[in-house]
């Protein structure tokens, strides 16, 4: 079927996963595994090869319970350095799963180092070290042998929803004029979290050598936003302390060779700062730099040459940037210290907490929507094997309702509305068709540029205020208006960008709200108050939530107080 | 320029409609030119992630740092074999170093 010069596809599935990084990857075979008889659809946006994070490698896998270590001392680590406040229910339920997948990712095929007792090799207490150039492509080997079936190159773009329930998926080929109807009996949400929100810390030529993947854009939030579902802890923005000028990451060395982070004085500034949790030592060296002690390092002089080969090696297996810079300034890793500095702010669930507020099955506000990894909000500090956890638990949550009798009766008693169809077809090729407007590239810009100065970015040392976000909210409702209305796309290519850049503004809106409505300053850098600057426990030991209202454009707040037990109110409906 | 691709050694996987680096791209950044030989449409946007260096069966796609973050002409090859890759470092003075990593058990 042809509308409007666009190919029209309808495919009926038993369960729609969105994304296949991580998460969505782990969701699948689960589901393959447990009941092979489920039909599994995965779409991806790029090619589950090399799509997402995992993209050039990883070589540690940083959720791992080493010998001593258990799923409540990983909830107390993770409480410690998130100032108490997370959902115990999600990060406990990851816990007890961590060391199961990350066996099962060796039994695909990634090779683990060992020590002399045949135990990973730890790098910390809940750190292994792997050789994992090649974990995307192990990944989606499992995926592929597994029986689900891949769209690849396919974007997601709206949930189909029949009377308030997840009944499939909306999305279009990245490589053709062509639109797909994709109906579930249960969608699982496994996309990425939010780069791009703000100014990149390089930017022109350089824009896209950041820490997260600049292809991951907020959709999943987006969707979920869209349809309805309640969202969490947005305003716990993600900032990583990164080497300068190609991103790379740190801990290989700070942990891995026990580098010294140290002052342009040579002094080790940590201990001036209330303690050494991941937001404080981002914190750290911000205030180094403000008080004109900056640039801040990484000292990795004290060691032996022969520690060289094996760190470039490292670096070739998850970021090789950085070996080209040391070739580029005829050094060697060790010959002279790294110069560190923050990125600039991630909207992400799998190391901060900003996403989806679901409960301890994830499940989502929105009945029949299930989501796991990077947009599950509340459960930070997930990293890979945490993504899969919660894709494991996911998956089983979501065959579970399938099997229900009374979901089956109701899911065939519903019809496809026609006109909603019409309507998501419309919105998402008007940009193709349009004459005249603006490039997805130029509101790009300005979104950035609104985020970097009103809403805390790199320009302004992460630090937030009231007059400023209330600027930023009147600028971003301008922009959204202004978007709706011009966004060009010249070909299918820029068609894709041109919904990346509608699904950041909206993600951008929501974090601009929460960041007001947080009246205290609980997480240093990620969330820094300055009109606000303490952590006040008495009132604010609570999670802020919120709704978009999709037809006004409002968005509510609603705050969930903290709760030791699994069970929060808001679950199964739409709020 | 953060990938460079040889047009003399690229040979567009054949016919193929969806070349190696094509297909592996995460941001999509890579496609055909009516000569038939790949090229990045946008340099700006590559993440520097080296998917399609590793993938391309000809070793015709190297990367390097841009000016702005202190590039000097240091290039990365890789040669992609059964269970391992095998780096190529070549320096501003042209002098080279190899490195071999081991990617999967096989």
């Amino acid at each position: 079927m042809k509308t409007d010069g666009v190919e029209v596809e309808r495919i009926s599935t038993d369960i729609v996963i969105v994304g296949g990084g991580t998460a969505g990857c782990f969701a699948a075979v689960t589901i393959k595994e447990t009941s092979p008889a489920t039909e599994v659809l995965v779409i991806e946006k790029a090619h589950v090869k090399r799509s997402g994070c995992l993209a050039a490698g990883v070589n540690a896998i940083n959720a791992y319970l080493n010998p001593g270590e258990t799923p409540e001392t990983y909830l107390d680590y993770v409480k410690k350095d998130s100032a108490g406040l997370v959902r115990d229910d999600l990060v406990l339920t990851i816990g007890q799963r961590l060391n199961r997948v990350t066996e099962k990712l060796e039994s695909w095929g990634l090779p683990f180092q060992k020590d002399e007792s045949g135990c990973y090799k730890p790098r910390g207490k809940r750190n292994v070290e792997i050789t994992g150039e090649a974990i995307k492509p192990v990944i989606a080997t499992a995926l592929q042998n597994s029986g689900a079936k891949i769209l690849n190159r396919t974007v997601a773009t709206n949930y189909l929803i029949n009377e308030g329930v997840a009944a499939g998926v909306y999305a279009f080929s990245a490589r053709e004029k062509k639109f797909y109807v994709i109906t579930a009996k249960a969608v699982i949400c496994a996309a990425g979290g939010a780069a791009g929100i703000y100014k990149p810390n390089n930017d022109g030529s350089s824009r896209h050598k950041m820490w997260y993947c600049p292809f991951n854009v907020g959709t999943g939030f987006a969707m979920g936003l869209r349809a309805g579902a309640e969202m969490t802890t947005f305003e716990m923005r993600f900032i990583a302390l990164r080497i300068k000028d190609v991103a790379s990451p740190t801990g290989t060395i700070a942990q891995g060779v026990k580098a010294r982070q140290v002052n342009a004085l040579g002094e080790e500034y940590q201990g001036r700062y209330e303690s050494r949790s991941t937001p404080m030592r981002m914190y750290g060296t911000v205030e180094e730099n403000k008080a004109g002690r900056g640039p801040c390092y990484l000292d990795l002089t004290h060691l032996p040459n022969s520690h060289n080969r094996r760190l470039k090696e490292a670096y070739l297996n998850m970021s090789p940037g950085l070996v080209l810079k040391w070739a580029d300034e005829e050094t060697e890793p060790n010959g002279k210290p790294l110069e560190i500095c923050g990125s600039e702010p991630y909207i992400v669930g799998g190391h901060g907490q900003a996403g989806y507020w679901v409960d301890s099955e994830r499940k989502t506000t929105v009945k029949g929507l299930f989501a796991a990894g990077d947009v599950v909000g509340g459960a930070p500090k997930k990293y890979v094997t945490g993504c899969f956890a919660e894709g494991e638990i996911a998956a089983l949550a979501a065959l579970e309702y399938i099997g229900q009798e009374s979901v089956r009766a109701e899911l065939d008693r519903q019809e496809n509305s026609e006109q909603e169809i019409t309507a998501e077809l419309g919105r998402v090729f008007e940009p193709l068709r349009k004459q005249r407007g603006v490039a997805p590239d130029k509101y790009e810009e300005r979104l950035q540029k609104i985020m970097d100065k009103y809403a805390g970015g790199i320009s302004a040392n992460y630090e937030l205020c009231e007059p400023k976000l209330l600027r930023a909210r009147e600028l971003l409702i301008t922009l959204q208006h202004e978007v709706k209305k011009n966004i060009l796309a010249a070909d299918v290519h820029e068609l894709v960008k041109a919904h990346e850049l509608i699904d950041r503004v909206l993600v951008a809106r929501v974090l601009v709200e929460h960041l007001l409505y947080r009246k205290e300053t609980r997480w240093r850098s990620y969330q820094e108050r300055v009109d606000y600057p303490r952590r006040d426990d008495e009132r604010w030991f609570t999670f802020v939530n919120s709704v978009y209202q999709r037809e006004s454009g409002d968005i509510q707040i609603i705050e969930r107080p903290w709760s030791g037990e699994t069970a929060v109110e808001g679950f199964g409906g739409r709020v | 320029m953060t990938v460079r691709i040889n047009k003399s050694l690229c040979n567009g996987c054949g016919n193929s409609v969806e070349p190696k680096c094509v297909m592996v791209c995460p941001g999509d950044l890579l496609c055909k030119d009516p000569s038939n030989r790949c090229v990045i449409r946008d340099p700006k946007d590559c993440w520097d992630c080296a998917a399609c260096v590793k993938e391309c069966p000809q070793q015709a796609i190297e990367m390097t740092l841009p000016v702005q973050i202190g590039g000097r002409g240091s290039t990365l090859k890789a040669k992609t074999e059964k269970g391992r890759i095998i780096w190529q470092l070549t320096k501003p003075d042209g002098s080279k170093e190899f490195f071999e990593v081991h990617t999967r058990n096989t």
